[in-house]
């Protein structure tokens, strides 16, 4: 029974998910508020099912009241680094829904590739790609990555970072990016985003006008991590720039400046920014609804304090790269990450709005992606869903996430152990 | 010499010799067409000169004056399988004899030059697995002494054919000569901790081949499990596997993996490790086990096998007997290592036996006393037997001919290599090459930096070093992470055992490993990336 209407529509970040399960005898009963809810409710209602010895289906007499403890439970796939086929993004979407993750971040270009096949301006996907046909996401395949999604109630949200991590784009798009200097002549290389021409803005603008029009989301990812200075630094057009707008030699004010417009152009586009923390960080002027992201590992909990107390709603995906692998049981290390626990007023606590699992792709590609992502992933998915204080053994976790991973396993992902064991039906690929 | 150019200097046309190619650290779409060797060969030449081959018009065939002919179903297997490899989907190309070009390659002459090609035997320590390939005007030579060093060589061609700009198969004018600097390298699978459906260890069969790895040890049993069924004594997998039909290991399963091995020159040496390590064995054979004490009465719990008991032996005697018939290879692997002393000092009645024997409380003498009796039966079996370092450095008295298992971290192992050989035993290496250990990053760096020579010695001591073995303990890993976590990190020990010891350059070796990896993704196995970038085809399958 679902409450409001809401079966064409896109799940967002208000989107109520909770809902009750009635199981007893003769009928079982799912209510929810909305659809999203009933796909929360169903899954929990495929995972009390099991069978008997003689092979038979049983579900015990169960209630059950729920709701996710943070509304945005996320998980990045990075396509630049490696091109992940289309089947691979389907398949961790599957995984996802499983684990009742609910938004994809799609972490879908960078330095190495732009794979995006872009509507406005092909060249960047045409001269940009690993290979422009073979490694690229037409339209439709993005289409069809958010319509899966969406069936869901999954949120895509996807990531142009700049004005870093941009190399590929520079490809297509000649003058985009800072040409670095040796002395008193260009060197060949090139550098982030060049944020001293108009003709950059006026390219931002139109990409991030396409991109509103092909993904529904109202969350854009911009990036703005790990600016290199260097390549600014040495072209002297940036240095005039820079004294003709008061900088001096302050190079984090020229990355703010162009952050600035770009998280001003988004929320003219009525999208709401999340921006990596680097952009905080340099203490930008930033719209107050913009989301930030913690990425850097040591003192997450120092930033978590600094953000919220800023008023900024925040993510944390720093405790979570998991393509950080390890020997070992490594797990653990995710469940035992406590999101709110940092010093902080309750209303402080209020502005962490959830996290993301990030499996960055250096050394990931569709030949290893499902084990390295499942079944760790669903560690940080219990934190970020269920109740911290009832979850916080490991051990009592472990019979239970142990079950989970040969189910995973029945329903075709190809989830690594965590231990040693065996499940009643093994993987039968390769 | 080779390193010649016969065409007007292009770009492309890059003069190799020995082997050793220019590229960045990244490597450009322009070198995806250069020749991509994985290992290395010792001697290696190759100029401009390309030819063209062609699915409809190339064959491999036996030579004239080759030993082998048809009858050899190693040589037949593998000519197809290389043909596959090289030319993709063999339904997709018609038979038809099309136009041949002058430049065209038509066919690879195999040569077996020994009087017996070995067509019908095993591959052993002592194999000759050396070869010489000539790519010339219109037909290629392959010789070797035996079918062994053909497959070798087989794999080597299949590597030196690349895809030009149009799509087309070229091969330069090449001259190899080639040879292994170790006899033994191998691969070491756990399918205790997890068992390993038959498909994920015949699949890895086919990468070692494709890595010149010629040793497949398997680990077969262990505690947590014990998925062989013997024929002697059915109740060690029934009561011991994980499941008694859907995980072992059954006596066709077993011919399987040792038929598809002896395929692709691959030995099978299977792992009984004894004494401790048994825990899964104890559940069908009662008495087995040391039964451990808590004060004077049992707890319950069992540990090794039983030292003190002729049932013991009796029982080791038996399925010794059974293993050395259904594994053909003249090597089984005792284990012998971390074995537990406490459940033994728990015993009343072991404790007894210590004193007997006039042990006092030195458990390494019980420990020893029980490898001893264990080495002497399995050599009245006629076979030769390896062991893990611990039974050579609790001073158990060995034959001349064991081999022993360096592992430990501690003492260095470059070390126990020096004590090992210096003792007068062969020796084998792993410690560096424990590829269960993950860690974040390009972790085959430091695999492929390791050389089992590396310690110091004499001459004679060094030729006591017949290879080494990269291990896949099971703990973490099964059929659904197993292929990527071996593959290509392995790799970086198929060229270390297999290369000259002066093939050493990382740069080099990235681009070579990253286009061989590329190949093995192309042939169905997912072999994990090293670092960013992309295949032409990338992995498939899920």
């Amino acid at each position: 029974i679902v409450k409001t209407r809401g079966c064409d529509g896109y799940p967002d970040e208000d989107s109520d998910e909770s809902y009750n399960l009635s199981v007893s005898e003769g009928q079982a009963v799912l209510r929810s508020v909305t659809v999203w809810g009933a796909l929360r409710g169903l899954e929990s209602f495929s995972q009390l099912v099991y069978q008997d010895d003689y092979g038979s289906y049983f579900i015990n007499k169960t209630e059950i009241v729920d709701f996710p403890r943070f509304a945005f439970r996320g998980l990045l796939l990075d396509t630049s680094r490696h091109y992940l086929p289309l089947h691979a993004i389907l398949k961790t979407l599957d995984a996802m829904a499983y684990s009742k993750f609910n938004v994809f971040h799609w972490h879908i270009v960078d330095d190495p590739s732009f794979p995006y096949q872009s509507r406005t301006f092909p060249d960047l996907s045409n001269k940009g790609a690993f290979h422009p046909f073979t490694h690229v996401y037409t339209q439709s395949d993005v289409m069809r990555v958010i319509e899966h999604a969406r069936m869901r109630g999954i949120r895509v949200v996807p990531e142009f970072d700049s004005p870093g991590h941009t190399l590929s784009w520079g490809k297509g798009q000649p003058n985009l990016l800072t040409p670095c200097y040796k002395g008193d002549v260009p060197s060949g290389s090139f550098g982030p985003v060049d944020p001293t021409v108009d003709t950059t803005y006026k390219f931002m603008e139109s990409l991030l006008k396409e991109v509103k029009f092909v993904f529904p989301d109202s969350y854009v990812h911009l990036g703005g991590d790990e600016v290199s200075f260097a390549c600014w630094q040495s072209n002297p057009n940036v240095r005039t720039f820079m004294e003709k707008m008061g900088f001096g030699k302050d190079f984090t004010k020229l990355e703010s400046f162009y952050m600035e417009s770009i998280m001003n152009m988004t929320a003219a586009l009525n999208r709401t920014s999340i921006v990596w923390q680097d952009v905080f960080d340099y203490r930008e002027r930033i719209p107050q609804d913009t989301v930030l992201e913690i990425w850097k590992g040591e003192t997450y909990q120092a930033e978590l304090s600094r953000m919220t107390q800023a008023g900024h709603r925040v993510l944390l995906s720093a405790p979570w790269y998991i393509n950080h692998i390890s020997y070992g049981q490594d797990w653990r290390n995710s469940y035992a990450v406590q999101p709110q626990n940092f010093s902080g007023t309750e209303e402080q606590k209020k502005l962490v709005i959830g996290g993301e699992v990030a499996m960055w792709g250096e050394y990931v590609d569709a030949t290893n992606l499902n084990p390295r992502l499942w079944p760790r992933a669903c560690a940080a998915a219990e934190r970020l869903w269920s109740d911290e204080e009832k979850t916080l053994d490991a051990d009592l976790a472990f019979p239970r996430l142990e079950k989970f991973r040969c189910e995973l396993l029945r329903r075709g992902i190809q989830a690594e152990p965590l231990f040693v064991g065996h499940c009643k039906h093994e993987y039968d690929g390769l | 010499m080779y390193c010649l150019l016969k065409c007007a200097p292009l770009i492309l046309a890059v003069a190799v010799c020995h082997g050793w190619l220019f590229g960045d650290f990244v490597g450009k779409q322009k070198e995806l067409n250069e020749i991509s060797l994985w290992p290395l060969p010792q001697k290696f030449q190759s100029s401009a000169v390309a030819f063209k081959l062609s699915p409809a018009s190339f064959q491999i065939v036996h030579a004239k004056q080759s030993s082998a002919g048809p009858s050899c179903s190693i040589l037949e297997n593998a000519f197809r399988r290389y043909f596959e490899y090289v030319f993709g989907d063999l339904k997709k190309h018609e038979k038809s004899r099309k136009k041949v070009y002058d430049s065209d390659l038509v066919e690879l002459q195999v040569w077996i030059t020994s009087a017996d090609p070995e067509c019908n035997g095993y591959p052993s320590l002592q194999t000759d697995e050396s070869y010489e390939l000539s790519v010339d005007e219109s037909s290629a030579v392959l010789k070797a002494a035996n079918a062994w060093g053909a497959l070798r060589g087989l794999e080597t061609f299949s590597q030196l054919v690349y895809e030009d700009d149009y799509g087309a198969n070229n091969i330069n004018k090449t001259e190899i000569s080639d040879f292994p600097r170790f006899a033994h390298r191998g691969i070491l699978l756990d399918s205790s901790r997890h068992f390993l459906p038959l498909k994920v260890i015949l699949a890895n069969l086919e990468a070692m081949a494709m890595n010149k790895f010629n040793v497949f040890h398997w680990h077969i049993v262990d505690d947590q499990s014990f998925p062989y069924m013997s024929g002697t004594f059915p109740d060690l997998s029934q009561k011991g596997a994980y499941h008694p039909f859907t995980h072992v290991y059954t006596p066709s399963d077993v011919k399987m993996v040792i038929e598809f091995a002896r395929m692709r020159g691959i030995r099978v040496i299977p792992e009984f490790d004894t004494p401790g390590h048994t825990r899964s064995w104890g559940n069908g054979i009662k008495d087995l086990l040391t039964p451990c004490y808590s004060g004077c009465s049992p707890s319950g719990t069992f540990g090794p096998v039983n030292p003190i008991l002729n049932s013991s032996y009796d029982f080791m005697t038996e399925f010794f007997k059974e293993i050395s018939t259904v594994f053909p290879d003249a090597y089984i692997h005792l284990g012998g290592d971390e074995v537990d002393f406490s459940c033994w000092k728990s015993n009343p009645d072991i404790q007894k036996f210590m004193v007997q024997q006039g042990f006092g409380t030195d458990y390494s003498k019980l420990e020893s006393f029980y490898i001893q009796r264990l080495l002497d039966i399995v050599a009245a079996t006629k076979k030769g037997y390896m062991v893990w370092q611990e039974v050579f450095d609790n001073g158990v008295k060995l034959k001349a001919d064991t081999q022993i298992h360096v592992w430990k971290e501690r003492p260095q192992y470059q070390d126990e290599m020096a004590k090992v050989t210096a003792a007068g035993f062969n020796a084998l290496l792993s410690t560096p090459w424990y590829l269960n250990r993950i860690s974040y990053g390009q972790d085959w760096v430091n695999v492929y930096k390791a050389d089992p020579q590396n310690f110091t010695g004499t001459d004679a001591q060094k030729k006591l070093v017949i290879g080494g073995e990269a291990c896949l303990w099971g703990e973490y890993v099964d059929a659904t992470n197993l292929t990527p976590r071996l593959w290509p990190r392995a790799s970086a020990v198929a060229e270390r055992l297999w290369s000259d010891k002066s093939v050493t350059d990382v740069g080099n070796a990235y681009n070579r490993l990253a286009q061989h990896r590329c190949r093995m993704v192309k042939r169905g196995i997912p072999a994990e990336p090293l670092f960013v970038g992309h295949c032409r085809q990338e992995y498939m399958g899920l």
